[in-house]
């Protein structure tokens, strides 16, 4: 049986990819997908910890995020498409309409 | 024995404070006729309760006080460890005269008002204030402690400064005002500070208490902190009372309407440090130092301001000054101990000083506004009824026999003749000298206003009227009945039944105290015998020599006719006879016609420099430096944070999530460490 410490070190290393490509990145596209990312690290370790302690509270938890998560990512694919089609760009760099 | 039921009590007080609450929240949207009629009943009711006292506590085996303590909300009132002061009303015999005087002539003065005020602006503002006034002089004189009777104390004062400002668009009545409330000021502090040491030697503030640890304590005869504590209070009284140093207030708060004059300074408020000196007489007689500094006080305060009221032109400053005069005579009488003689005179005085403003506010009425007596004259004919009741005013206090000013009066002075002190003769002449300018200024007043030409212009009234209405406050008023009337008109009779109660009460309130010399019994002095029982030594001298009572009468009577005559001279016989003195004495005159230069002297040598210093050291130090610098630094420093804050909204999505990313991980990390650092908090 493998222990739960490796999916805990893959989930953190998959969180930190998450957070790194959504620090560094420029296209809006690809930082939604980081987002993606770390969303699912989290429900790794939600599953992990599940199993770990024979709980199905935890998966339950992981129903929840993917369904806020997919919401999320309706929404989310909508702005972006109407983002594109006002500015003809993805860069968030350019996106920057806040700036005083 | 049919003692009144306690929670009538309260209802004295109470009554008046609801017409407050009604008229002052909803009087601005209620008819006149109905404030008024919540105003009256207001207060006829409590009048209608002390009678209902009166009776009772006359009756055979009548309790000497009564005595009630209330507990609002179930609580006691003040209770800090081991002091504690109860909310606790006492009626005695001196209660019921100064509840009868209050209730009584603020009653008639109300129904006045209805009259003098009907055109007013601000008139449900005007009845929600007398009320007030009415319910803070109640417990005034019902209080049972120092402590409630200074609530009172400071409520009449509030009333009395918004009565005096309620003309408050004109400057200089809102100047009155605040100048009446600053004196008064310095006189509270003088009993605040009585108050305290009375906490410090007695551990209480309830006048039995005190009272009664200085009755068991003989040895304090003379005692040192008892004369302080007198002083202080004597202070206070001085304040309130209107005696010097602090007098300078009550001529200003003139600015007020004239049924407030009446109502206020003349028949009740300004009494109240007399009130309270009777009050604490056991107090005073303890320490015959302050007795003296009273009856000094009173004295000087006496002749001092009828001098001034002897030169004065407006009508009602010549009976404010004779208000403070008389209040003098109050003064002198506690001063020698004749607590019965000041209380009998501040019964008389309600009613004829109170008798005289309203008939002045009558004459005032009549004439549109004009409260210069040089633009009076001749008005006996034109105003008949008012000139009847005037005269009833002014015989009375100028102590023409056997009407009310002659018998307190003379009481007074006959008692300060016979009193034990060593000035007592040379008060007694001072006193006298008073009576006579008394009876001069007053006859003056009444041949200016009622005799002689007219020098008023009798259509002038309507043309000039604009002038008239800048100067005169009461003007404002009577615009609209102007063009009813035209010209000078009677009082309507709402004014005038007041007027004639008062005038009956003026000629017949005397004959309450008769003394033995005449055959009376001096009732007043009996029925206050239980307050004041041990300090009557009067009664001693009474019974000496029914001549030497005869005679002084007769001196003052003569001087009191001799003042009749010179005025009658200077201002019926010959007109002009008072210019020519007055320019043969310019110097002379000229202190008299300015009052001393007192308001002046108090400007330059303490307004002023108190001004210096605030505006010196308090405003720039204190208030720019600390408080306005302190708030300055406030928002300087939110503004530079701001200004940091600010720059990090850059519109780079990247860079704010960098921040969410820092924030999160110090949140984690707090949440992880945080317990170990700080121990746990």
């Amino acid at each position: 049986m493998v222990p739960t410490a490796y999916y805990l070190i893959l989930a953190a290393i998959l969180f930190s990819i998450g957070i790194v490509s959504f620090l560094i990145r420029r296209n809006i596209i690809t930082i939604f997908i980081s987002i993606e990312l770390m969303l699912n690290a989290v429900n790794l370790t939600f599953v992990a910890f599940a199993h770990m302690w024979h709980q199905v509270s935890g998966q339950i938890f992981v129903f929840f995020v993917m369904v806020v998560a997919a919401a999320e990512a309706a929404v989310g694919l909508a702005i972006i498409i109407s983002i594109f089609r006002t500015r003809q760009t993805l860069n968030v760099d350019e996106i920057d309409l806040m700036n005083s | 024995m049919n003692p009144m039921p306690a929670s009538y009590l309260w209802l004295i007080p109470l009554l008046p404070f609801a017409g407050f609450l009604i008229n002052g929240t909803l009087g601005r949207k209620l008819p006149r006729a109905l404030v008024s009629t919540v105003a009256l009943l207001a207060t006829a009711l409590p009048a209608g309760l002390v009678a209902w006292l009166w009776a009772t506590m006359r009756a055979d085996g009548a309790p000497d006080a009564i005595h009630i303590v209330g507990r609002p909300f179930g609580y006691d009132w003040i209770a800090i460890s081991g002091f504690h002061v109860d909310f606790a009303f006492a009626v005695d015999h001196l209660t019921l005269i100064m509840l009868g005087v209050v209730t009584g002539v603020g009653f008639l003065i109300h129904i006045y008002s209805v009259g003098y005020m009907a055109h007013e602006e601000g008139y449900w503002r005007f009845f929600a204030y007398l009320n007030l006034f009415m319910f803070f002089m109640s417990v005034l004189v019902l209080a049972e402690s120092f402590l409630l009777l200074f609530v009172g104390w400071e409520g009449v004062g509030l009333a009395s400064y918004l009565l005096i400002g309620f003309y408050f668009r004109k400057t200089s009545a809102a100047n009155a005002g605040k100048k009446a409330f600053i004196v008064n000021r310095i006189g509270d502090f003088g009993f605040l500070l009585a108050m305290l040491l009375l906490i410090a030697h007695f551990g209480s503030l309830s006048f039995a208490q005190v009272f009664a640890s200085i009755g068991q304590h003989p040895e304090w005869q003379g005692a040192r902190f008892l004369t302080t504590i007198a002083l202080l209070l004597v202070l206070g009284a001085a304040g309130k009372s209107a005696q010097i140093p602090l007098y300078v207030w009550l001529p200003d708060a003139m600015e007020g309407p004239t049924p407030v004059s009446a109502l206020i300074h003349a028949a009740t408020m300004v009494t109240a440090g007399i009130y309270m000196i009777a009050r604490c007489h056991t107090l005073f007689d303890r320490s015959p130092i302050a007795l003296t500094v009273v009856a000094c006080i009173g004295a000087a305060t006496a002749i001092f301001a009828a001098s001034i009221g002897m030169v004065q032109h407006d009508i009602k400053r010549v009976l404010a000054y004779s208000t403070v005069s008389q209040l003098g005579y109050m003064f002198l009488a506690c001063g020698v101990g004749a607590y019965a003689a000041g209380i009998f005179h501040l019964l008389t005085h309600a009613f004829f000083k109170g008798l005289l403003f309203l008939a002045a506010g009558s004459v005032i009425h009549a004439l549109s506004g004009e409260q210069d007596m040089r633009k009076m004259g001749g008005l006996r004919t034109r105003i008949p009824l008012t000139f009847w009741c005037m005269s009833a005013g002014v015989f009375a206090i100028a102590g023409i026999p056997p009407l009310a000013g002659f018998f307190s009066k003379d009481e007074i002075l006959y008692q300060t003749f016979n009193s034990p002190n060593p000035l007592g003769k040379l008060l007694w002449f001072v006193g006298l000298v008073t009576a006579g300018m008394t009876s001069f200024y007053m006859f003056r007043l009444w041949f200016k206003t009622f005799f002689g030409q007219p020098r008023f212009e009798e259509h002038g009234l309507e043309d000039d009227g604009a002038a008239v209405h800048a100067r005169s406050s009461t003007t404002l008023t009577i615009e609209a009945e102007q063009e009813a009337h035209h010209g000078v008109h009677e009082s309507p009779w709402i004014m005038l039944f007041p007027l004639v109660v008062l005038a009956i009460l003026s000629v017949i309130g005397g004959w309450v105290g008769v003394p033995a010399a005449f055959g009376g019994h001096n009732e007043i002095a009996h029925f206050l015998d239980p307050v004041f029982a041990n300090g009557n030594a009067a009664e001693a001298g009474a019974t000496t020599g029914h001549g030497l009572g005869i005679g002084l009468a007769a001196i003052s009577v003569l001087t009191a006719l001799a003042g009749f005559y010179v005025a009658y001279l200077f201002y019926f016989k010959k007109p002009g006879t008072a210019a020519e003195l007055a320019d043969h004495n310019h110097a002379a005159y000229a202190v008299l016609r300015n009052k001393y230069w007192v308001d002046e002297f108090y400007s330059h040598y303490l307004v002023i420099p108190l001004q210096m210093f605030t505006r010196g050291i308090l405003e720039l130090i204190f208030e720019r430096g600390i408080v306005n610098g302190s708030a300055r630094f406030a928002g300087l420093a939110t503004r530079t944070f701001a200004w940091f804050t600010r720059k990090q909204i850059s519109g780079n999505i990247r860079s704010y999530a960098g921040w969410l990313a820092i924030g999160a991980a110090a949140v984690i990390a707090v949440m992880i460490f945080g317990r170990s650092l700080w121990g746990g908090l």
